[in-house]
């Protein structure tokens, strides 16, 4: 890797991806167990997860009438979540709602905690979206076969189609439900690497003191849109489970 | 592979690589787009849309990720 020749020529003091680098934090380097301690990438989701319970537990407490503000938040995610599962995936989908609520609100959290400054974005690296991505895949085919028996083929199958085309269409079919895990990772994992490494460059710029002024502003406008992206990206996420689970549920077109 | 056409090769592909991501852009604005154009018409059938524009945002942006992601190899990984 040429990173550290590239990072002088260009002079940045920094690189921009080296906030993804994964550190144990205790022990030192040249113990053999510190790769068993807690790295940043535990501490940051236990804090996601440690920061979800508190919120619902805080929430839920009162179980007031006039709700709190805590209490009102919480609602409003446990409605929206309920109403996507039920819109999307269909009635009979409600039984997967506690796995999809909890799949959304982790990576909502992990997107949101990854963009506080000096903390680390445990959702841009894909072997953390690959595991969550790789696990709704297993279940939506499990529960395919499950529910439908060998009638979960007829994804692949199309009836509608002219029987000519149907080995053709059966291929195609095949392939894109074998992507799916893929860009369902990559996807997310992708869009917030991307963006954090954005932000990393605009900070660089921010040193060169002719053109600081507008680094600062254009880094305001992208935490900006970070933070959009943090929402709409745990919901594409969230979403798509949706769709996968109604596609194993009804398989047919 | 060493030496300098190999590198240079690596840096013009990833440049390529990043075309990708503008097409993805222009992807995204169409889909937004024709979103606006027909929720204009009849706004009172947008609001039950707003699942469905998301999913072909998403469908369109990633393979917008898929070549940075290349240009990212390319840069990094090679």
């Amino acid at each position: 890797m040429a990173t550290e020749a590239q990072g002088e020529e260009t002079g940045l003091v920094f690189h921009p991806l080296d906030q993804f680098i994964v550190k144990p934090l205790f022990g030192d380097m040249g113990d053999p167990v510190h790769w068993y301690t807690i790295t940043n990438v535990t501490l940051w989701m236990a804090l996601a997860v440690l920061a979800i319970i508190a919120l619902f537990v805080f929430g839920s407490r009162g179980r007031a009438i006039v709700p709190t503000r805590t209490q009102s938040i919480g609602e409003i995610l446990y409605g929206f979540t309920y109403k996507m599962v039920e819109d999307v995936a269909g009635k009979d989908a409600i039984k997967f709602f506690p796995y999809i609520m909890s799949l959304f609100m982790f990576i909502l959290f992990a997107n949101f905690l990854g963009l506080l400054p000096m903390s680390f974005a445990t959702t841009s690296h894909i072997a953390v979206t690959a595991v969550l991505a790789l696990a709704v895949f297993i279940t939506v085919t499990v529960v395919g076969f499950v529910k439908n028996g060998v009638g979960f083929l007829g994804l692949f199958w199309v009836a509608s189609a002219p029987l000519a085309l149907r080995p053709v269409l059966a291929i195609i079919e095949l392939i894109s439900y074998f992507v799916r895990p893929v860009s369902h990772s990559i996807r997310l994992g992708g869009n917030i690497m991307a963006g954090h490494a954005v932000m990393k460059v605009f900070a660089g710029f921010a040193a060169i003191a002719a053109i600081s002024p507008f680094a600062v502003l254009s880094i305001t406008a992208i935490y900006g849109l970070e933070v959009l992206v943090a929402g709409v990206q745990a919901y594409v996420f969230t979403i798509l489970t949706c769709v996968y689970l109604k596609d194993a549920l009804h398989p047919s077109h | 592979m060493e030496g300098d056409i190999a590198q240079l090769g690596q840096f013009i592909g990833a440049g390529l690589a990043g075309i990708g991501s503008g097409a993805a852009a222009i992807g995204v604005g169409h889909v937004a787009g024709n979103f606006l154009a027909g929720a204009l018409r009849n706004p009172s059938a947008a609001g039950g849309q707003t699942a469905t524009l998301f999913i072909g945002i998403a469908f369109a942006e990633a393979l917008g990720i898929f070549s940075v992601l290349v240009a990212l190899l390319l840069m990094f990984a090679v």
